[in-house]
């Protein structure tokens, strides 16, 4: 009886062990939550108000989710916020040529994938850094789609209530369709990086990425196809942007670029490479889904949202600097 | 003649305006045996290695494996000839843990590439044991950034005993380890010889490499300098020849073992 209770014992540490990075951001979500909930029940513990977070939190989910491939990589893509632009047009242009949405869907990934394919070209065989590659990258793409749309939207209003849109956007008793797909997505992602080999491979290139090449990791293609993997992701939050604002517009996306990447960090990813948490990130795209969602609801200036933005980051970061076990490198 | 494992013809190879390597002829007999690359710094020793492991292209030359020339040589087609290297920096990332290290980009998987991971803990605790790494530190799941440096080798060695290699380079195995640390590799070297590995070891410590070594290749700025074995030499007298080789500013001749057998 005492050696099972002590296998258990041993059993939860070692998840705790795992996990450490993942609990910590939770800890923080957790701390946040009990802070708003004082503040201001009447808005925290509505559940309209979840209902709201919900709208937008699957994208966060599915970028975060993508963004720890390249993080943990050890490179980063800030070119996604505009491939959500190019995926949606593409998206919207399918449509208003008479093409079935399917087909627009299928557009927006490829065109996705090959932007992503074109980032991982750009870093690992013409050598460039993935962090001035991919703002060049983000500036070209979002210019190509002002001067292609002449700064114009692309309404699509008419997939209201079709069967594609319930598909994607619809609701099931209630609770959001496109809260399924991220959480689906999660699953892909968290079996890809725990579960595969592309996982492990990827955290091998991103902690050392000579040691890998001396092992034969192929280390220019596994680091291509974590900005492919952005791309795709980037692409299916595209599509579910333009259906829940029902517009395309050539902003879109613009304002997810920083936010992202800081919820990838706030859950625990270090910037360094190597190492990373899915479900830190999902935590931490959480946290600043309610943060985005949660400030204005609770009737606090929009202007105070990047302050509070800024103090979860710093925060969450120093819970995490104290969290790291030190080890000698 | 005898068919050589392995056997490197005009191999040379420039980085830039250095020439690495100059026309180097090496080989490996195809029965077991221990050779100590020896050189200075500089002499070629690492781009050599490169070389037989695939990691680096020569510019010309080739390369045999079994009487076999070998075309488009990688660091797949190396390890599939049986070569593993372990490096100098023993090529170990270390926020992985030791499983993970040691099956790098060979990660026992299903068909779907999802790897079986219950399997790879229990071959790297089953392989540890069995060199007598038996200490909690090197328990599968422990991250490689808490052993020290010759835990580390330990790891590094233990990963090409795994694949058991018919040729494993040691690229400087016993710098910055212990006395007891340095012997277990002389062991793991001896075993593998035993059990049908050759090995190629590269040191700076001539007294290591003849504690071990059947033949000696000396490097000197991309040069094949001297061949000898055991029989023919002693550890002093390779001293005095490396000391040589230092002074004579690369104009020493490489016929320099003449007289010496």
């Amino acid at each position: 009886m005492a050696e099972h209770r002590s296998h258990v014992i041993t059993g939860i540490l070692r998840l705790i062990e795992k996990n450490r990075r993942a609990l910590s951001a939770l800890l923080v979500l957790f701390v946040m939550m009990i802070i708003f909930i004082i503040a201001s029940p009447q808005v925290f513990l509505n559940p309209l108000m979840y209902k709201a977070i919900l709208k937008t939190l699957p994208m966060f989910i599915i970028l975060t989710s993508a963004m720890v491939f390249v993080i943990v990589s050890g490179e980063i893509d800030l070119s996604f916020s505009s491939v959500i632009g190019l995926a949606g047009w593409t998206f919207a242009l399918t449509l208003r040529s008479g093409l079935s949405p399917y087909l627009g869907v299928l557009f927006a990934l490829i065109v996705g994938a090959f932007v992503g394919f074109i980032n991982g070209v750009l870093v690992t065989r013409v050598g460039l850094s993935s962090l001035v590659s991919t703002l060049g990258m983000n500036f070209l793409i979002r210019g190509l789609i002002y001067v292609g749309t002449k700064g114009e939207g692309t309404p699509v209003t008419y997939l209201r209530d079709t069967p594609f849109y319930n598909a994607f956007i619809g609701s099931i008793w209630g609770f959001p369709v496109n809260m399924l797909w991220a959480l689906g997505f999660v699953v892909i992602c968290v079996l890809l990086f725990d579960y595969h080999m592309f996982g492990a491979q990827i955290s091998c290139v991103g902690d050392n990425m000579e040691s890998s090449r001396e092992m034969g990791i192929k280390v220019a293609t596994i680091k291509t196809l974590a900005f492919v993997y952005v791309g795709i992701a980037s692409a299916i939050v595209a599509v579910q942007f333009t259906l829940t604002n029902q517009i395309f517009y050539p902003g879109s996306g613009e304002s997810l670029l920083l936010v992202v990447l800081a919820a990838v960090f706030i859950g625990g990813t270090p910037g360094w490479g190597g190492i990373g948490t899915i479900m830190g990130a999902v935590i931490g795209a959480c946290i600043i889904g309610v943060i985005n969602s949660g400030i204005i609801a609770a009737g606090v200036s929009y202007l105070y949202k990047e302050f509070f933005y800024g103090l979860i980051i710093i925060l969450a970061l120093m819970g995490h600097k104290l969290n790291e076990k030190r080890y000698q490198y | 003649m005898k068919t050589k494992f392995l056997e490197l013809k005009n191999i040379s190879k420039s980085f830039g305006k250095v020439n690495a390597l100059g026309r180097v002829n090496f080989y490996i007999k195809e029965e077991p045996e221990i050779v100590a690359l020896i050189g200075d710094n500089g002499a070629g020793k690492s781009t050599l290695i490169k070389i037989i492991s695939g990691v680096l292209i020569q510019d010309c030359g080739e390369i045999y494996i079994n009487g076999k020339r070998m075309k488009n040589w990688s660091v797949a087609k190396s390890r599939a000839s049986g070569i593993e290297t372990v490096y100098q920096d023993r090529a170990l990332a270390l926020q992985q843990t030791l499983a993970r290290n040691i099956f790098m980009g060979r990660e026992l998987t299903n068909i779907f590439g999802f790897m079986k991971n219950k399997l790879q803990f229990a071959e790297a605790d089953r392989l540890m044991r069995t060199i007598g790494f038996t200490s909690k530190v090197f328990a599968s799941g422990s991250i490689v950034a808490k052993l020290s440096g010759g835990e580390r080798q330990g790891v590094a060695i233990a990963r090409a005993l795994y694949f058991k290699a018919n040729l494993t380079i040691l690229d400087e195995p016993t710098t910055a380890l212990s006395l007891t640390e340095a012997e277990k590799v002389f062991d793991f070297i001896l075993q593998a010889k035993e059990g049908g590995s050759s090995c190629i070891f590269i040191t700076h410590n001539i007294y290591h490499a003849y504690y071990v070594s059947d033949r000696f290749v000396i490097l000197d700025r991309g040069r094949v300098i001297m061949e000898t074995d055991h029989e023919h030499t002693t550890a002093e007298q390779l001293v005095k020849d490396m000391q040589k080789i230092a002074k004579s500013n690369g104009k020493v001749k490489e016929d320099i073992n003449n007289g010496r057998s």
